[in-house]
């Protein structure tokens, strides 16, 4: 089996990995699509948490862990389209990406 | 005393008296019609209650007939419709209406005397500019009045009962802008209250003892042997019977409104009114209803008493009844108004009637209320006839002559003097006036109203000579000549007249059909009905009175024409006499310095002691509440707005400390986030660890 030659611990760290990257993406970056690339990063790491858990899970033929990421995709793609309308949104109002000049909603 | 024939014992009512709320319905209905009309509608509102009395007077005569043809079948027919109107636990508020001669008899007169005042009024008020309002009210009134006729509850009877105290009040006051008119208006309704009051309190009595308030209802009724025997047993006051202590203040109430002593103040006040309404109201129908009350409520009065003799509440009705004729016909005589007289002899008759009440029985007193109704309308449309004629003057001393100007006035004015006098054998009067005077002779308790009643004749016809005297006879002493009125006004006066004279047909002894027919007796035609003993010399008697009182009215006015400064005849002979007549024995001077004094001075004393007393304990809790307030102010002021204002101060600085978070950058958010998460998994790892 699979599991033999690759561990779970190997799984999730690659997805830690990615999860880190993605926080690091999303936190540091000014561009606000940039930033919704490192968001996007850290929901796929996400995804392959659910999927490593659910291959080396007790039940890995009823295929739970496989519609969880499915259905995570999809979300993450409606995210995306939403987040990429709205940053088209705003660049046509403000003419900008830049996250730090966006701060109108400053209480 | 011949056999009375039991009532037949009711099956079912008959169609007509199922029917028979119609007859008050129509009216009111017309009323209720009229008073949506606009003022301008005058053919339309006069139409409506001209149509509506004379479809109540259709039913009339159907249901009298109804009652004639089950008498002549030789059953009295009494026919009652009850039904409960207010259910409250295990008490029952029953109203209903009642068939039975009585009822049919008052039915049939106050129909038709009112469509002819109706008709008469088409005439009279043709000038004035609130022609619908009245007939809106006269509708109403008759009504309201053909509602007392029919009720079979006294609860019912006395609802109707104040309708027509309110409507007399409005036709009263009529003519509103006149002082007078108002003050009379006022002044009556206020003392037909006052024998309201009485009324109301025994009939809350009666429904306390007896439980019903329905006069006849097969047997458990009011008016029926068993309830009267309870009420017999129940000692009241002063030696009464609850029977007679409540007989005693219905005829209170009777009273105020008949206008017996010392309640007939208001009547002759009354006179402010349109004529047809003093005609109406206050001579044919409603001042009667006091007296249909207490033949209605008659076995009530009746009740214990012993074959041949009276109770304690008949006798007071009948010393009542006889003094208020003597009394009236007196203040009669020394009046100068051609209404004001009329008004007297009115207040007069109806002490007859409640005299005969007394003495005689339910027929003896409501023929001569039959009778009366028919010349008294008869005299005021005439009266009217005669106002109108002189250009609005009611000075009788400022006519004179008019019986060339105004023949057909006259012809039927003479009718109903003559009538009223008790002139004998033609005329109705006379054969209603002799069933009282010997009902009087035949009276066991005491002579003495026999012979008030015989002074009370003769006083009738002296003052009615007067009034002819002065009015149709002599020379015209007003400023316009006269004119004789049209033919909408005199052809009621011709039917009247006719009626005034017919109806005694019907109350002769040698034909006691009337009589009969009330009481529920076989009605033969019989001669020797004057064969009674005692009963020939009695006309006789009645008969020289009257001759005297016309003799001694002639010699004294006949044909004088006196001008009107000229002081009268009676006042050169005997002043004191006239004068104390002439302001009607000061009958309300005496209620000005008592009763009216009183509550001027108690409505001070209680002014006074609104102001100062209440006044005083009402400032006094006012300062209190005051300083209350001022304290509620200081502690508001200083605890409550402080602690408030600090607590909201603090409240911004948290606010503002917390807004400094609202960066409005989205990565000091997921930051934030980042953080907690981190924390969060710490946590986790910490928990799971321990």
């Amino acid at each position: 089996m699979m599991s033999q030659s690759t561990p779970l611990t190997g799984f999730l760290m690659v997805a830690a990995l990615l999860f880190a990257i993605g926080l690091a993406g999303a936190l540091t970056r000014r561009n606000a699509i940039l930033v919704l690339i490192g968001i996007e990063l850290m929901l796929n790491a996400a995804n392959l948490n659910l999927i490593a858990f659910w291959r080396y899970g007790p039940h890995p033929e009823a295929l739970t862990g496989m519609m969880f990421a499915i259905f995570s995709i999809a979300v993450a793609a409606a995210e995306a389209a939403v987040g990429l309308g709205l940053v088209i949104q705003i660049h046509r109002h403000a003419h900008t990406t830049d996250l730090d000049q966006m701060n109108r909603m400053k209480g | 005393m011949q056999e009375t024939i039991p009532f037949a014992p009711q099956l079912a009512a008959s169609p007509i008296a199922e029917i028979l709320w119609l007859i008050p319905a129509l009216p009111i209905v017309a009323a209720g019609l009229a008073a949506m009309l606009k003022q301008a509608k005058r053919g339309t509102s006069a139409t409506l209650a001209i149509g509506s009395m004379s479809f109540s007077l259709l039913l009339s005569l159907i249901a009298f007939g109804h009652v004639v043809v089950g008498w002549a079948h030789g059953a009295s027919v009494r026919e009652v419709v009850n039904f409960t109107w207010i259910q409250a636990g295990a008490t029952n508020v029953d109203l209903g209406w009642v068939l039975d001669p009585l009822s049919a008899v008052m039915l049939l007169m106050v129909s038709l005397v009112g469509l002819l005042i109706f008709i008469y009024s088409v005439g009279y008020m043709a000038h004035d500019e609130n022609y619908t309002r009245f007939f809106c009210f006269l509708s109403l009134f008759a009504g309201a009045m053909l509602g007392v006729v029919i009720s079979n509850s006294l609860l019912l009877l006395f609802m109707c009962w104040e309708i027509v105290g309110l409507t007399s009040y409005l036709l009263i006051g009529f003519w509103y802008r006149r002082p007078a008119a108002s003050a009379a208006a006022k002044k009556a309704f206020l003392t037909t209250r006052v024998g309201d009051v009485f009324f109301l309190l025994g009939m809350v009595w009666l429904f306390s003892q007896t439980g019903t308030l329905l006069f006849y209802n097969g047997g458990s009724g009011s008016l029926e042997p068993l309830a009267l025997a309870g009420l017999l047993s129940q000692p009241a006051a002063l030696g009464l019977t609850a029977a007679g202590a409540i007989g005693l203040l219905i005829f209170a109430g009777a009273a105020g409104k008949s206008g017996q002593f010392p309640l007939h103040v208001w009547l002759p006040d009354a006179m402010e009114g349109p004529t047809p309404v003093s005609a109406l109201i206050h001579a044919a129908t409603m001042v009667a209803a006091g007296v249909y009350l207490i033949a209605r409520v008659y076995p009530l009065m009746q009740a214990g008493a012993l074959a041949g003799g009276s109770t304690a509440a008949l006798t007071v009705v009948t010393w009542v009844g006889a003094f208020t004729a003597v009394f009236a016909a007196l203040i009669a005589v020394a009046q100068n108004d051609i209404k004001r007289i009329l008004a007297y002899s009115t207040v007069s008759q109806l002490g007859y009637m409640m005299a005969g009440l007394g003495m005689g029985g339910v027929a003896v007193g409501i023929f001569h209320l039959i009778t009366h109704a028919f010349f008294k309308a008869l005299l005021f449309m005439g009266a009217g006839s005669v106002i109108h004629g002189c250009h609005e003057e009611q000075d009788i001393r400022r006519m004179g002559g008019l019986k060339s100007d105004m023949p057909l006035t006259f012809a039927t004015y003479a009718i109903g003097m003559l009538a009223l006098c008790g002139f004998p054998l033609l005329f109705s009067g006379f054969w209603s006036k002799d069933g009282i005077l010997e009902a009087a002779q035949h009276w066991s308790v005491a002579r003495t109203p026999f012979y008030m009643l015989v002074f009370g004749a003769l006083l009738t016809a002296f003052y009615m000579t007067r009034q002819v005297a002065y009015v149709f006879f002599g020379q015209w002493r007003g400023k316009k000549p006269a004119h004789e009125s049209p033919g909408v006004m005199t052809m009621p006066l011709a039917i009247l007249a006719f009626f005034a004279i017919a109806l005694g047909v019907i109350g002769t002894p040698a034909w006691p059909w009337f009589r009969a027919f009330l009481d529920g007796r076989a009605a033969a035609f019989d001669l020797h009905g004057f064969a009674e003993p005692g009963l020939l010399a009695l006309m006789l008697t009645s008969t020289v009175v009257v001759l005297l009182g016309l003799i001694v009215g002639w010699r004294i006015y006949g044909d004088r024409s006196p001008k009107p400064e000229e002081p009268d005849a009676l006042e050169r002979a005997v002043p004191p006499v006239w004068a104390a007549l002439h302001n009607r024995l000061y009958v309300d001077e005496f209620y000005g310095v008592t009763v009216v004094a009183f509550y001027a001075w108690w409505a001070r004393v209680s002014d006074w002691f609104d102001r100062r007393v209440w006044g005083g304990v009402v400032a006094g809790v006012a300062v209190l509440f005051g300083l209350w307030a001022q304290l509620n102010r200081f502690l508001d002021n200083n605890v409550v707005d402080g602690g408030f204002d600090k607590g909201c101060e603090e409240l911004n600085v948290g606010g503002g400390l917390l807004s400094r978070v609202q960066t409005g950058r989205v990565q000091t958010y997921l930051r934030i986030l980042a953080l907690a998460v981190v924390a969060l998994a710490a946590i986790l790892i910490w928990s799971s660890r321990a």
